[in-house]
C-alpha cells in the first residue's frame, strides 16, 4: 500500500510516500529524520497482519508544509536523508 | 428559536428481519468523527442497527450515545457485542472498544461491503477532512492520500455556507444545480475566505443558487486534486455526508468524467460498517 502524506498548493504538490509492502520495518529512518516526523507503529492500514511499518506521526500530519521544509528543493539539493536511509527503497518524495 | 438551518437530521434504524439471538459473532463499530458519530452493530456480518449523530464536544460520552441510541428498543446490551472497533478522529475516546482502527482502512472496507467489491476507488467527503482511497476486491487499502489540512471542501464547509445562505443543509445541493450558466468557482476554498468571498457575491447581488454552485464548484474542484494523486479507478464510491449532496457529486462527475456509483443506504456510516467488519475479522482470527 502507499501510503501520501503531505499537501498540495500554489507552488506543487508536496508528498512523501511510504510503500508499506517494501517497508520491513527496521525503523533505519526515524533518526535519519532530523525533524523526527517518522515512527514505527502497528500497520493500522491490514488490521490483521501484525507488522510494524514507519508512518508520519500525528502530529506532524498537518505540518509537513513547515516541518519538510529543510529538506525542500529550495533549502537543500542534496539527497534526502529519509529517502537514503531507506534499504527497501519504501519512501519516495514527489519533490 | 430561528432556524438552524445547518443542522442536519440524526437518526437510527433497526433491521425488521434479523435476531441477534439467532447471531454466533456480534460486532460494533463506532465512527467518531469531527462532526458526526456513528455506531453500527452486525450480526454475523449484516447490519443488525445504526446510529447517526452529531458528535459533542465530549467524543466518549457521543460515543456511548450513539452506541446506546442504536441499541434502543432492542434487548441486544453492550455487553453481549462480542468485539468492538473505534475508528474516526476520536477513535482513542471510544472507552468500550477493544481496539482502535484508522478510518482509511474502515472506510475501504465499509465501501466494499455497502457498494459491493467491484469499488476501486473510494472517496470519503467528512466533516472535517477528505480522503482518497484506492483498495482491491476484499476492500484492503492499496493506496490513499489525506487532505486533513483545514474543513474547506468538507461537510463543516457546507454547514456554513447553509447558515449563510439559510438553507436547509439537505437542499443545498439541489438549489446549487438551478442555474443557468455555471459560474466560476469561488477562488478560495478555505472555509472563512469563501465564505467572506460568498457575501461579497450576494451583496453584489448574485443570487443564492449562483453562490451555491461557485462553492459547490470549488469543492468538487479541490477533491479533483486529491483524486489525481492516487489515479481514479472505476468503480468509484463517494462516502460520507457530502455524498448526499448532488451539487457536489454532479460537478465532481462532470470535472472527472466517472459516473460515482448511487448509494441505496446513508453514506455516513460506511467507516462504522468498515470497523464493526474489521472487527469480526479480527474476532475470528483470535478465537482460532
Amino acid at each position: 500500500m502507499i501510503a501520501n502524506f503531505g499537501y498540495t498548493d500554489g507552488s506543487g504538490e508536496y508528498y512523501i510516500m511510504l510503500d508499506t509492502d517494501k517497508c520491513n520495518g527496521c525503523g533505519a529512518c526515524v533518526p535519519a529524520c532530523r525533524a523526527h516526523i517518522l515512527e514505527l507503529r502497528d500497520n493500522e492500514y491490514a488490521p490483521l497482519a501484525a507488522t510494524k511499518i514507519v508512518v508520519v506521526k500525528d502530529a506532524n500530519r498537518k505540518r509537513i508544509k513547515y516541518d519538510c521544509a529543510p529538506c525542500k528543493p529550495a533549502s537543500a539539493a542534496r539527497a534526502l536523508r529519509c529517502v537514503t536511509a531507506c534499504k527497501p527503497g519504501a519512501i519516495a518524495h514527489s519533490w | 428559536m430561528a432556524q438552524e438551518f445547518w443542522r442536519w437530521k440524526e437518526y437510527t434504524w433497526r433491521a425488521p428481519d434479523i435476531s441477534w439471538t439467532d447471531g454466533k459473532i456480534i460486532t460494533g463499530g463506532v465512527d467518531v468523527g469531527s462532526v458526526s458519530t456513528q455506531a453500527v452493530v452486525m450480526v454475523d456480518g449484516e447490519i443488525y442497527a445504526y446510529a447517526n449523530m452529531r458528535t459533542g464536544s465530549d467524543s466518549p460520552d457521543s460515543a456511548r450515545k450513539a452506541m446506546n441510541w442504536a441499541l434502543q428498543d432492542s434487548d441486544l446490551t453492550l455487553d453481549k457485542i462480542h468485539y468492538i472497533v473505534g475508528t474516526g478522529y476520536g477513535r482513542v475516546n471510544v472507552p468500550f472498544a477493544h481496539k482502535t482502527i484508522t478510518e482509511i482502512a474502515c472506510h475501504a472496507r465499509g465501501a466494499n461491503y455497502l457498494y459491493g467489491p467491484s469499488v476501486r476507488t473510494v472517496l470519503d467527503m467528512g466533516g472535517q477532512d477528505c480522503k482518497a482511497i484506492s483498495c482491491d476486491e476484499r476492500g484492503k487499502v492499496t493506496a490513499f492520500v489525506m487532505n486533513d489540512k483545514c474543513a474547506a471542501g468538507t461537510g463543516r464547509g457546507m454547514e456554513v455556507f447553509a447558515d449563510l445562505m439559510q438553507v436547509p443543509i439537505e437542499q443545498l445541493g439541489e438549489l446549487s444545480l438551478q442555474v443557468d450558466k455555471e459560474p466560476e468557482p469561488v477562488s478560495s476554498t478555505c472555509v472563512v475566505f469563501a465564505k467572506s468571498e460568498a457575501v461579497g457575491l450576494l451583496r453584489k447581488g448574485w443570487r443564492k443558487n449562483a453562490v451555491l454552485a461557485a462553492y459547490c464548484n470549488a469543492m468538487a474542484h479541490r477533491v479533483c486534486t486529491l483524486l489525481e494523486r492516487i489515479s481514479i479507478q472505476k468503480d468509484f464510491a463517494i462516502t460520507g455526508g457530502i455524498a448526499k449532496n448532488v451539487g457536489v457529486v454532479t460537478r465532481l462527475e462532470k470535472e472527472l468524467g466517472v459516473q460515482a456509483i448511487k448509494p441505496t443506504f446513508d453514506t455516513q456510516i460506511a467507516g462504522a460498517v468498515g470497523a464493526a467488519l474489521l472487527g469480526k475479522a479480527i474476532a475470528e482470527q483470535e478465537k482460532k
